[in-house]
């Protein structure tokens, strides 16, 4: 029953061009001061599926809300600048069957997108089939293209799917927009904040709340093999232990059996493991637990505080923060727990390690003079870059591409203490393309999602 | 029994022997760090307080003051307060702790949560293991005192529940407790 709320794919059908083509191209590991000019023409849709659509989602204009999530998808990624559509020359109908690239030259679009929307009924259900073409305008020939069939109300996944695909065929790296991002809401004052988990897209739609605020609750994040599973923190009858979730069934369990605080939870890279801390005696050690044979480890064996762990994404190694050296700094062990290196030496403290998706770098928090930042460094602990300062931020998370680090930041009280806010951010990898990532409610603790599967 | 006592015992005083050995390396990596931290932080509070009215509130960054301060019984304060990213406890805390422990021991039906909080200014996670650190600490300190580990349960809330929402020292020194509540 669950299974509707996700998208049903029944075609994929993708029209390659025989030749590869490179005329238009981003380099987007650098900062991009420079967006390329895009055209998102509005999807075209007939008459009887505009009633279609409207019966079953009250949308007036689907096709136009479709080209405005692709806009704003790539808009924020701060590599293209769309056109606004009043310039447009062209009708969608006629520029998705064959654009005059005359007239898209003209109004200085490098590249163009057109699609359409068909509303269809598969054994009396309603479906619509969403199909989209990305145009070279100078090159003057069709680049890319698919076609895709779903039910009406996963319509803004399309459109995540089509942006991946402009940004893969343009930048030659994979997409993210098709992803969640789930994070902790917060509510109330500094001194009683109610906390709920909560999920929504990548681009701040479909909030859905998990819990209700009735206890407190930290640090979710997703399996990466497995994004209907999420792992948290839970203060469910005062006892803090970690839990995990699925979020199709909503059935939850404590993973383990310790006496004392687990807390800083994440799943292997193949989801078949979860490592996390456990406090006890006043002593955090960090454990593997083995989702398949329920068997646990202790891999730290420190009077210090070992703590947020995080796997390499071939699983063999395991970076994390400990005091031993008097203040936190990050580790790297392999991961069994065996050969422990610190890896960080600049000046301040350094925490919340996380390795990226292409296993090169590690994201962390540093804490220097009074000040925090958000950085990466390779993960022999050379080549530190900050990234960003600011009076509170931590917890980065990685977009899949490992382009994108997520985060959150919380700003400085007044003199009666008020003013305090959480929200989530984003930054590139580059340093640039800083933004405010909106959510409902304040936010914090963001995980983001692998691209997500049907 | 005894021997276990004993035994015991002469493990706390290895383990304070290590405690005290691992501060003194620790305080020659930390000048360099803290020194700097230290004159951010005074001009900072020259702004929001007067020097003078601090001195009396806070002892190095320790909280001596008495504003959040409730009470587990009469004449007996529930909590106690530490150093940025310190389990130590102090002189002040140590007394207010044997109090505690002299009320627990007279009144043996009590049992109590000690909850440990640290300050903003830490990384979530690892401020949860603090948190817990600080009410492990508080909790051997009473147990040194005659009260029964089964008396005592820890909960560590990490930065998650300040009493004081300012962004400043002050404020800050309120936040890095830990508080002994009854649970029944």
């Amino acid at each position: 029953m669950k299974k509707n709320l996700f998208l049903i794919i029944l075609f994929y059908v993708i029209f390659k061009p025989s030749i590869v083509f490179s005329l238009v191209e981003i380099d987007i590991t650098r900062g991009n001061l420079d967006p390329m000019p895009i055209s998102v023409s509005p999807f075209f849709s007939d008459k009887i599926t505009d009633e279609n659509i409207k019966k079953n989602l009250n949308i007036e204009n689907l096709g136009l809300e479709i080209s405005r999530v692709i806009e704003n998808n790539l808009e924020k990624t701060g590599l293209f600048d769309a056109i606004e559509k009043e310039a447009f020359l062209q009708k969608p109908d006629i520029a998705h069957l064959k654009p005059r690239f005359e007239d898209w030259a003209l109004i200085k679009s490098q590249v163009l997108i057109t699609g359409k929307v068909t509303s269809k009924i598969i054994n009396e259900k309603d479906y619509i089939n969403i199909e989209f073409k990305l145009w070279d305008v100078l090159g003057a020939k069709m680049v890319d293209g698919f076609s895709l069939t779903t039910t009406p109300r996963s319509w803004r996944r399309i459109g995540h799917k089509i942006s991946d695909k402009v940004y893969e065929r343009l930048t030659g790296e994979s997409g993210y927009f098709d992803t969640r991002i789930i994070y902790v809401a917060e509510e109330g004052p500094k001194t009683q904040r109610i906390k709920k988990l909560a999920l929504m897209d990548q681009d701040g739609f479909n909030t859905k709340y998990i819990t209700l605020g009735s206890e407190l609750v930290l640090t979710p994040r997703f399996n990466p093999a497995n994004d209907k599973e999420i792992t948290y923190m839970s203060y469910f009858r005062n006892m803090p232990r970690v839990y995990i979730v699925n979020l199709q069934t909503g059935e939850q369990k404590v993973v383990g059996d310790f006496r004392g605080m687990t807390f800083a939870p994440r799943f292997s890279p193949d989801g078949k493991k979860l490592i996390m801390s456990l406090a006890k005696d006043g002593n955090s050690e960090i454990w593997v637990r083995n989702l398949e044979t329920n068997i646990q480890e202790k891999l730290t064996d420190h009077p210090s505080i070992d703590t947020s762990p995080s796997y390499s994404p071939d699983g063999k190694f395991i970076t994390f923060n400990s005091d031993r050296s008097g203040y936190q700094q990050i580790y790297v062990m392999r991961s069994d727990g065996s050969k422990v290196k610190r890896i960080s030496f600049g000046n301040g403290i350094y925490g919340t390690p996380v390795w990226s998706p292409r296993g090169d770098l590690i994201a962390f928090t540093k804490l220097h003079k009074g000040k925090f930042f958000i950085g990466v460094m390779r993960t022999d602990g050379t080549g530190e870059r900050l990234l960003t300062e600011n009076f509170y931020q931590e917890a980065p998370s990685w977009s899949p591409n490992g382009r994108i680090i997520i985060f959150y930041r919380e700003t400085k009280t007044d003199e009666k203490g008020q003013g305090f806010s959480a929200k989530l951010w984003s930054i590139d990898l580059t340093g640039y393309n800083e933004r405010l990532v909106s959510t409902e409610t304040d936010a914090s603790d963001p995980s983001w999602s692998s691209l997500l599967g049907n | 029994m005894n021997l276990y006592k004993i035994l015991k015992n002469a493990f706390l005083v290895v383990i304070f022997g290590l405690i005290v050995t691992a501060c003194a390396t620790k305080k020659s990596v930390k000048t360099t760090a803290e020194s700097s931290t230290t004159t951010t932080t005074k001009a900072e509070t020259k702004k929001a307080d007067p020097i003078e009215k601090l001195d009396a509130l806070m002892q190095g960054d320790v909280y001596i003051g008495s504003d959040t301060v409730g009470e587990l019984a009469s004449g007996v304060p529930d909590r106690v307060f530490f150093a940025t990213n310190e389990t130590i406890l102090t002189t002040a805390s140590r007394e207010t702790l044997r109090k505690q422990a002299a009320w627990l021991r007279q009144n043996s039906d009590v049992t109590v949560v000690v909850e440990g909080h640290a300050d903003e200014r830490g990384t979530r996670e690892y401020n949860l293991a603090l948190g817990e650190r600080r009410a492990n600490a508080a909790k051997d300190y009473l147990m040194t005192y005659g009260v029964s580990s089964d008396r005592i349960k820890v909960l560590s809330y990490g930065k998650e529940r300040p009493v004081d929402s300012g962004s400043n020292p002050l404020s800050w020194s309120k936040n890095r407790r830990s508080v002994t509540v009854k649970a029944n």
